[in-house]
């Protein structure tokens, strides 16, 4: 814990907020890619200590809301089939497909199990060898690594029934993607501090010079995340554009050599479909020609896939920044955590859930009369 | 079947398996009919370890002595996995879970019948080990067990053991405490650090492994609150309003019902909350929040504002309570609602939980 609690000291912070707030001269928008800082911003109510005039805009980074719909209904039909263990992180268990989520196949018989590494799916596979294990890897570079050293183990071992599902989304394609789209408001952003812990951030000096937006590395404590959101506004206030690193202690500027060279063993580049968003060339991981028997996508065939997502839901103009979760018509009303539309209310890092747990679509006055918002979810 | 061999695991030494059991090292569907295999169960595992007056006549029912005036009554099924943690086993929970029920209701329990599902194949030892943790337990909470039944199902039906016990209490004088009774003002008191028991177990269950073991908090809370009740009794009435232990759904889920049985707010400070550090960290790990993990030995109370530091200092003397510490208050705003003033100084809403927390990708 020490290394947490010290980056939580409630006077620091205010002190730090109010160090921001002298040097913010003009409004500022600023991005974090990330949603676990999106959850910790909104849990610790970062953005309410803040200057008004600095908006956090809440970036595309849950690995749970931008995977494909279409990718969530294979894993649905794959989970479904008889003689598989399907293993998945805890949080895509809700995530909805274009009809029912992953708990609703496990409730009518699917294997469907948790588990905390992929490794541990490796482990189900040597020990089930009649079954087929399939491993439900998604998320950024986070936790690519991992999923790499799972087909890495399972091809040394010679497993012929371990199979990863996998969709790797990568973040400086969609910073590049964001700062291209026409209606950007974006000025400067903070990286994703676990993201540069793998990849480090030499990849990002050449986006903040094209576009001219400065970029913070940064941590997911409420210390780091203003020490981060003070260095991007002092830049922006002077005009400047560089890459920072405000998360020393974790991040290195190579970052990780030894997981880099993994992934490039296991994964190749690809263009990627973002759930809400769209399809963002070379913005993705697929296995390798190497270890593409693998693939549970090549070894189950699902076909027939008809996806359809609601109509109602705006998680893409969330994830893009482009609107705030309450200005969604159906934010809290037919979309709420019990009864998501799309997955940003699913996932604890989606900005919608976040927006909905912690009640920051309430001003004071509903705050004192909300008793049907919590009832009515 | 797997019995998790570490400091969590049962003390055998003190049980010698008698003699006509030997035959059967594990349950076979016999020990459920009717027949000799049954009574040899009854005869040599429970009523041994249960003893008393009520159980002995072995009739259908048993025939209890109680005073006049009103009986709260509670039953709760255990289908905990795995049957034994750090800090206890199934048995214990089976007593003391519906101890505390009983005991929050402002009731001095007395009386539990205990109902057994055990699946073919389930080893007596472990069996024999559940049934003195349940004697044990019973008689550190002062009721005693009447009465009870044993069922075999087929191997592949059951989860090895399952206990559903149901309990008798007798209400105390004078004492008008319920879920719909909060008022704004009350203070919030939580009798120590939350989230032990959830975290023991899922670190067990999940084969994590941390550096310093998370022990289960199980414990039955009746004499706690009794001393409480003493302390909280007055001629303006009992100061205590509402009790409950915050099992599962965890602290969180108990003050939200107060909150909407009640028909008011809830106000908690965060840096308030008693969570030791190892549940803290094993939670940071795995995304979870404290507030939802389940506690077993852990009661919150809903006190005058006035006599709120006289019951903290009841609790602090007792060692059930020596972590006790005043959270929050109730409040006329924000009806039904949980409000965390954060760390950060900013506020949070803390709703229920849809269904059970789901560790975090990253």
């Amino acid at each position: 814990m020490k290394y947490l609690t010290e980056f939580r000291n409630g006077e620091i912070a205010q002190r730090m907020a109010r160090e921001i707030a002298a040097i913010t001269t003009r409004p500022w928008k600023i991005m974090e890619v990330c949603g676990g800082q999106t959850h910790s911003i909104i849990r610790n109510g970062i953005d309410q200590m803040i200057p008004s005039g600095v908006e956090m805009i809440h970036g595309p980074g849950c690995p749970v809301c931008v995977t494909p719909l279409e990718l969530i209904d294979k894993a649905l039909a794959i989970a479904a089939l008889p003689g598989v263990i399907f293993c998945s992180f805890g949080d895509m268990l809700r995530v909805p497909g274009t009809e029912g989520d992953l708990f609703q196949v496990k409730g009518a018989g699917g294997d469907v199990r948790v588990v905390y590494s992929p490794l541990d799916a490796v482990e189900l596979a040597v020990k089930n060898p009649e079954k087929q294990v399939v491993f439900f890897g998604v998320g950024f570079e986070t936790t690519a690594p991992a999923n790499a050293m799972s087909v890495h183990v399972a091809k040394r071992r010679g497993l012929k029934n371990f199979s990863l599902l996998v969709s790797h989304v990568l973040v400086p394609p969609a910073i590049a993607a964001i700062l291209q789209s026409p209606g950007n408001k974006v000025q400067g952003f903070l990286l994703a501090g676990h993201v540069c812990s793998v990849m480090g951030y030499w990849e990002y000096p050449p986006l903040a010079e094209k576009y001219g937006v400065p970029m913070v590395v940064t941590g997911f404590e409420p210390l780091d995340l203003l020490d981060g959101i003070r260095r991007a506004v002092v830049q922006l206030e002077a005009g400047r554009h560089e890459v920072e690193n405000a998360y020393e202690r974790i991040v290195t500027f190579e970052g990780n050599r030894a997981a880099q060279k993994m992934l490039a063993e296991v994964f190749e580049v690809t263009d990627r479909a973002w759930r809400g968003i769209g399809v963002i060339p070379r913005s993705g991981w697929r296995l390798s020609e190497a270890y593409r028997e693998f693939d549970a996508e090549e070894r189950f065939h699902i076909t027939g896939i008809h996806t359809q997502e609601s109509a109602l839901c705006r998680a893409g103009d969330v994830l893009r920044g482009a609107i705030k979760p309450a200005e969604c018509a159906a934010f809290g009303k037919e979309c709420t955590p019990r009864h998501p539309l799309g997955a940003t209310m699913v996932s604890s890092e989606g900005a919608c859930a976040a927006y909905f747990n912690y009640g920051r679509f309430l001003s004071a006055e509903e705050l004192a009369g909300a008793k049907t918002v919590v009832s009515g979810q | 079947m797997k019995l998790i061999e570490d400091k969590g695991a049962p003390d055998f030494s003190g049980w010698t398996c008698p003699l006509p059991l030997v035959g059967y090292p594990t349950i076979v569907m016999g020990h459920g009919g009717g027949g000799k295999l049954g009574n040899e169960l009854v005869e040599h595992l429970f009523l041994p370890a249960f003893r008393n007056r009520a159980l002995e006549n072995l009739g259908d029912a048993a025939v209890l002595d109680l005073p006049a005036g009103r009986l709260a009554m509670s039953t709760d099924s255990f289908v905990v996995q795995p049957l034994f943690f750090p800090g206890g086993s199934i048995g214990e929970l089976a007593v003391n879970g519906t101890v505390n029920d009983l005991a929050v209701s402002g009731a001095l329990p007395k009386f539990l019948s205990a109902s057994f599902i055990l699946e073919e194949g389930f080893p007596l030892a472990q069996l024999a080990a559940i049934v003195e943790a349940m004697a044990r337990a019973a008689a550190a909470a002062g009721v005693q067990i009447v009465t009870g039944d044993t069922k075999v199902v087929e191997r592949g039906h059951g989860d090895g053991c399952y206990i559903t016990t149901a309990g008798i209490g007798v209400l105390r004088e004078g004492i008008e405490v319920g879920p719909r009774r909060a008022r704004a003002g009350d203070a919030i008191l939580v009798s120590g650090t939350i989230g032990d028991h959830g975290m023991a177990i899922m670190s067990v269950r999940e084969g994590l492994e941390f550096e310093s073991q998370i022990r289960s908090d199980c414990a039955a809370l009746n004499g706690m609150i009794a001393e409480v009740l003493d302390a909280a009794a007055s001629p303006q009435g009992c100061a205590v309003h509402a009790m409950r232990d915050p099992t599962r759904g965890g602290l969180a889920s108990t003050l939200n019902e107060i909150a909407q049985a009640s028909g008011v707010g809830m106000a908690i400070d965060e840096a308030r909350l008693p969570v030791r550090v190892e549940v803290q960290s094993a939670c940071e790990l795995l995304g979870l929040d404290p507030v939802y993990v389940a506690n077993e030995g852990k009661a919150v109370f809903f006190v005058a504002a006035e006599a709120a530091e006289r019951v903290l200092e009841v609790l602090r003397a007792h060692p059930l309570g020596r972590d006790a510490a005043r959270i929050g208050q109730v409040t006329a705003e924000h009806k039904g609602m949980l409000v965390a003033r954060t760390a950060m100084g900013a506020n949070r809403v803390i709703p229920t939980q849809i269904g059970e927390q789901l560790p975090r990708i990253c």
